[in-house]
């Protein structure tokens, strides 16, 4: 019985946090816009039962969503801007990490202590923050125009640049933790055998260390990835205008539009998306952990 | 409603009815009081005052139509009350409660009358127009002494775009506000609600959009002022204060506001009580407050809005009322056109052209 409920806990969490609301989400995404409170209609409830809601049931909002060259054309960008922002990530983080782990026994605490600690201040603040530091009048325009680097004021604010900036400071610590975790595991007697046996020390990393730290290359590329896919509020406030994201059309259809239906319709799809990788990252975990096992 | 609807909103009335009870919470546009009111409300009536606020009707309308907002007072512009009033969004006005309601402006109230008949659901806050700000001094450096700052023409002609795009033109990200304005342009009808005529206004946007570095509804009051940008399309009464506080902080910023020669939006910002309301006797409160002779003057004084209050004309300082991008004349006021909501199809045509106009898709 203890473990039926132990086994239990997780499936309930799962259900009332994400089947449900999906389910939610996917019943909107099958009604018609309206001028009422909430805006669509038919609101399905239990009273006329399910009848009713299946006699007017269409796939309207989805066949919309394929009518228009935006929806698509944002669904590509989001994903070419998550991929290229994980990989700056990647590159970004995994040095860090790296260094952390060949730092001294006794700095460790305080340096993972310097990774978690920008998570003290909003997470929204923070992205302000750069608003301030990537302006036409901002610190690095400033710092670079004392420098004598630049000559005129660098346009960064309100372009895919400054949305990338934001995505790999926001999402970094995602990526540095689980690669340190995996290099912290990692046997040191490992590469002096590869290069007792003629490694030199930068094959041996390429050879040795990469490839048993790549379960946390990969869970840290996930953990930056899926959540890039639907950002909404670093491109909303760091990208330009010509910033195309998904996270941003579906705003759009729920509050200019005031079209929930399209809106979840969007959503639904954003989600079939990211269905992908997150079965591959959950089946990059168990296999981890059946390794360790 | 449905299910969790209902359980939403019983969690609030029954919040409403125990711990906040004497809590009203008002969501007002930001930059838009004179914050020593909130105090002095709270300070008169016991009430303590709880102040959010917004800077687009399309999220206020969102949360009216989803329900439960929690707010007693909200403050939609005329065609965004309209449409949330026939959704069922607000509750009519006990005008037993507002016996400050006589101090209002009847030639405001015929005007709203159209957004709201009879003036049951909402008073007017304040009103103003939609029109053009300059920083002076750049604009003439630009495109010389005769750059023409009061017609249309400075922010529609790529000619002019292209100069001014060094220094930094800003643009309302409010479709229903920069479409009547291109329409005015091309010497159409502002309010026209035909998908054809509405679609003429994409090439007047296509010719000049590389030069808007961007489309935000607040954030080009700081900018202008700093002198970061010299031009912005926005609220009358932001670039007034751009203007203001350009000139308190002695940076050589000289910010000007014109309402296009062409025709400018007049608008009128309403404040209504929802109609789940958890503390609407607070609303009436507030709303009774608001609509003093002299708290509306402060209001209007410290916002450079113009307000649809008679009663505090006498009490208004002479840079407001004297003002005529305020308080405009007669003959500026014939120049003002007011426009009506669009449906959820037009709706579609004109957000799926205002993106289009912002990211090029």
């Amino acid at each position: 019985m203890r473990r039926f409920i132990l086994i239990a806990v997780p499936y309930i969490w799962l259900l009332a946090l994400f089947l449900v609301p999906f389910l939610i989400v996917f019943k909107i995404a099958l009604s018609d816009t309206a001028l009422a409170r909430p805006p669509y209609l038919p609101q399905f409830d239990w009273a006329t039962g399910l009848g009713a809601f299946l006699a007017e049931l269409d796939f309207e909002n989805f066949v919309f969503l394929t009518s228009d060259a935006l929806y698509w054309k944002a669904y590509l960008s989001s994903l070419q801007i998550a991929v290229i922002a994980t990989l700056i990530t990647l590159l970004v983080g995994y040095p860090i990490a790296y260094a952390m782990t060949r730092a001294p026994e006794a700095w460790r605490p305080t340096l993972m202590m310097l990774i978690i600690l920008p998570f003290w201040t909003s997470f929204l603040i923070r992205i302000y923050a750069w608003m301030g530091i990537l302006s036409q009048e901002g610190f690095l325009n400033q710092f670079l125009l004392w420098t004598g680097v630049i000559s005129a004021p660098l346009t960064i604010l309100n372009t895919n640049v400054a949305v990338y900036i934001g995505i790999v400071y926001t999402y970094l610590p995602f990526m540095i933790l689980p690669i340190y975790a995996a290099l912290d595991r990692l046997d040191g007697s490992l590469i002096e055998a590869a290069e007792d046996l003629g490694c030199s020390r930068l094959s041996a990393f390429w050879l040795v260390t990469i490839p048993l730290s790549k379960n946390g290359i990969v869970a840290g590329s996930f953990l930056v990835f899926i959540p890039t896919l639907g950002e909404f509020v670093i491109p909303s406030l760091l990208g330009g205008s010509g910033t195309l994201m998904i996270g941003k059309v579906l705003w759009e259809e729920f509050f200019s539009n005031r079209d929930w239906p399209v809106a979840a319709a969007v959503a639904v799809v954003l989600l079939v998306i990211l269905i992908v990788p997150i079965v591959l990252f959950q089946r990059n975990q168990q296999k981890q952990a059946e390794a360790e096992a | 409603m449905n299910t969790s609807m209902l359980w939403v909103a019983t969690a609030v009335a029954l919040a409403g009815t125990t711990a906040f009870a004497q809590e009203v919470r008002v969501y007002n546009w930001s930059d838009y009081i004179d914050e020593a009111l909130l105090e002095k409300f709270e300070a008169e009536t016991g009430f303590e005052l709880i102040y959010d606020v917004f800077d687009s009707n399309e999220v206020l309308e969102t949360k009216m139509l989803a329900g439960g907002s929690g707010y007693d007072v909200v403050v939609p512009s005329g065609t965004f009350l309209q449409r949330q009033i026939s959704a069922g969004a607000f509750q009519e006005l006990d005008m037993s409660k507002l016996p400050n309601a006589a101090n209002l402006w009847d030639v405001i109230q015929d005007r709203t009358a159209q957004y709201d008949p009879g003036n049951a659901y909402s008073i007017n806050y304040m009103w103003g127009t939609t029109g053009i700000g300059v920083n002076m001094g750049k604009v003439a450096e630009i495109l010389g002494d005769d750059a023409p700052i009061g017609s249309l023409d400075l922010v529609f002609n790529p000619a002019h775009m292209e100069k001014l795009a060094a220094c930094g033109v800003h643009f309302l990200d409010a479709p229903s506000e920069m479409i009547p304005a291109a329409l005015a342009y091309l010497g159409e009808n502002p309010d026209s609600q035909d998908p054809e005529v509405i679609a003429k206004t994409e090439a007047v946007f296509a010719g000049i959009r590389p030069y808007v570095q961007k489309f935000h509804s607040s954030e080009y009051i700081n900018a202008l002022a700093n002198g970061d940008i010299c031009v912005a399309v926005g609220w009358s009464g932001d670039i007034l204060q751009a203007r203001d506080r350009a000139a308190e902080a002695d940076n050589g910023v000289e910010v000007a506001y014109n309402a296009p020669q062409e025709g400018a939006l007049m608008w009128f910002d309403q404040m209504a009580i929802p109609v789940d309301a958890p503390n609407p006797e607070g609303g009436l409160a507030f709303l009774n407050f608001i609509m003093d002779a002299q708290n509306m003057a402060d209001a209007s004084n410290y916002v450079y809005y113009a307000n649809g209050n008679k009663a505090s004309q006498p009490l208004l300082e002479e840079d407001v009322i004297g003002d005529p991008a305020i308080y405009p004349d007669e003959a500026t006021l014939e120049n003002l056109y007011t426009t009506t909501p669009y449906d959820a199809k037009v709706q579609r045509v004109v957000t799926r052209l205002w993106t289009k106009v912002k990211s090029g898709t």
